[in-house]
């Protein structure tokens, strides 16, 4: 079989853009990663997006994006899985080289999300959950966390401080980063104090909604020989994978365990030849503060009902064990819904070239795993330094 | 702002957000809301079954920050409720002060009105619980 290598990334500083639109966002981020790589032309371009419709009143992002970024008449097309967009057309782009049919592929994640009111936000966001059984009843997706926020303190006898030390972590991580939104510090009681969106969820507990783009260039070894891309650039997809659950979380067989992503995980290790072990970092999906703890456990990292107390015992910092977030996650680096996949991947890319701002030491292996919905539609992907 | 929902989509589903109107498959497995095949078995022998409307509080939130269309009733109660024949279902609970909600609470289903459109929209029923009287 074929191989996958990242030879190129870029990002866009993750924030409210006043003066910058969709386009012009991912087009920014897609002209630095082929920058990067050293191309001027690609064979296709996949789009990671949730809801730009909605947003901003515009669908098409493959001919949109193509177009304004000069790519010619090649084939491009959005790809939507939730808030695991991003991640989803990574894979695609990745399994589009593998199969042969494409040797440059481009993968641009994108989202603006502070050009509506916060409430239609609010809105936009629920379209990843059932509309009929789940918006239809005034249900947020915050809401929805917090039903399982709360149900998992209660099982597994957490507080709301345990918690917070994700939120925590992710700060003290995203405070060196840039490309963060979030570059400040902040104590347990910050997120104790901030008020309760949907109790016992604060709104330190969550991400924020705001604008970015990331993207990244994927060919095979060969092909980034012939172009000439200097090795040290180039970053395996060592394994990939992803999986499905029910939509409705009121049908889910365990509210507790995120079964789409312990699926993903299994075959994106067996594919890479790793263990939980062998990971030097994760960037996990922390939407919310009990996913990050959830995500550990569905990984394999903690054991179930454990995922909070690697918090507690600190083993999730940089230079930890299991260093989680590394750039901030979305907690405080940003959380442009269908950009994110795609920021993990970035950053990801930087760790294992050695030059992230919060470099994780001798990083060699490294995962992300991005969730769509409330644990509805999940990928893991796992990469190598070359 | 969000447009008026169509009430043919409303209407779709008048017997399961009135009756708690599931189904229930050849292999006695019971769900909700109904779907052709079966949940648990993937059957596609199903049959509607009508629920109780009895059960608990399996988690709840207080939604202050509702998406908009909500906006009218907030703070309000939202709920897993897991019902006396098994499955779990999402709604909002009502006559109920918030600082006595509690996991393991009986509850028992009611109709409400769950939304209101602007002035000329249509009003939007359906099940919601409160806890059991006695
Ligand atoms: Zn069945």
């Amino acid at each position: 079989m074929r191989k996958a290598v990242i030879i190129g990334a870029g990002m866009t500083p993750v924030g409210e853009h006043w003066k910058l639109s969709l386009r012009d966002l991912a087009v920014e981020a897609l002209l630095k990663a082929m920058e990067d790589a050293g191309v001027d032309k690609v064979d296709s371009l996949y789009v990671g997006n949730m809801v730009s419709g909605p947003f901003v009143e515009q669908e098409n992002l493959g001919a949109l994006i193509a177009d304004w970024a000069g790519l010619g008449n090649i084939p491009a097309v959005k790809i939507e899985a939730a808030c695991a967009s991003g991640g989803a057309a990574v894979q695609e782009g990745v399994k589009a080289v593998l199969s042969g049919l494409e040797d440059v592929v481009a993968v641009v994640g994108v989202e603006k999300m502070t050009d509506a009111w916060p409430s239609d936000a609010t809105r936009y966001l629920a379209y990843a959950a059932d509309a009929e059984w789940e918006l239809f009843h005034g249900a947020s997706f915050v809401a929805l966390n917090a039903l399982i926020m709360r149900h998992y303190m209660k099982t597994y006898g957490y507080t709301e401080e345990d918690l917070a030390l994700f939120a925590v972590n992710a700060h003290a991580n995203g405070a060196k980063n840039p490309y963060a939104m979030f570059k400040r510090p902040i104590k347990v009681e910050t997120v104790l104090k901030s008020p309760y969106i949907a109790d016992p969820l604060k709104l330190f507990d969550a991400s924020p909604v705001c604008d970015g783009a990331a993207a990244v260039i994927i060919t095979t070894p060969e092909k980034a020989e012939e172009l000439g891309v200097p090795k040290e650039k180039w970053v395996e997809v060592a394994g990939m994978a992803r999986a499905i659950d029910t939509i409705n979380l009121a049908n889910r067989e365990d509210l507790l365990t995120l079964k789409a992503a312990k699926i993903a995980a299994e075959k994106a290790y067996k594919m890479a030849g790793v263990e939980p072990k062998d990971i030097d970092f994760f960037e996990v999906h922390d939407a919310f503060t009990v996913m990050a703890a959830l995500s550990l456990e569905a990984l394999g990292v903690a054991k179930k009902g454990e995922g909070a107390k690697l918090a507690r015992e600190g083993q999730i910092a940089i230079d930890a064990d299991y260093p989680i977030q590394t750039m901030g996650g979305l907690k405080a680096r940003g959380h442009p819904v269908g950009a994110t996949g795609v920021y993990q991947t970035v950053e990801a890319v930087l760790q294992l070239r050695g030059e992230a701002p919060n470099q994780v030491p001798d990083a060699e292996v490294g995962l992300t795993q991005n969730i769509g919905g409330t644990g509805s539609n999940i990928t893991v992907s796992i990469f190598r330094r070359v | 702002m969000a447009r008026p929902m169509q009430v043919s989509r409303y209407w779709r589903h008048f017997r399961e957000k009135y009756r708690l109107i599931g189904g229930k498959c050849e292999n006695g497995h019971v769900f909700f809301p109904y779907r052709q095949v079966c949940p648990v078995c993937g059957s596609k022998n199903v049959e509607e079954y009508e629920f109780s409307g009895k059960g608990k509080v399996l988690t709840w939130t207080i939604v202050r920050n509702p998406p908009s269309g909500f906006e009218y009733y907030k703070p309000y109660p939202l709920a897993l409720v897991q019902l006396e024949e098994g499955p779990v279902v999402l709604a909002q609970l009502t006559d109920v002060d918030p600082e006595e909600i509690h996991e393991g609470m009986e509850v028992e289903v009611v109709t409400r009105k769950v939304r209101e459109f602007e002035e000329d929209g249509i009003i939007l029923y359906g099940y919601k619980f409160r806890p059991v009287l006695r």
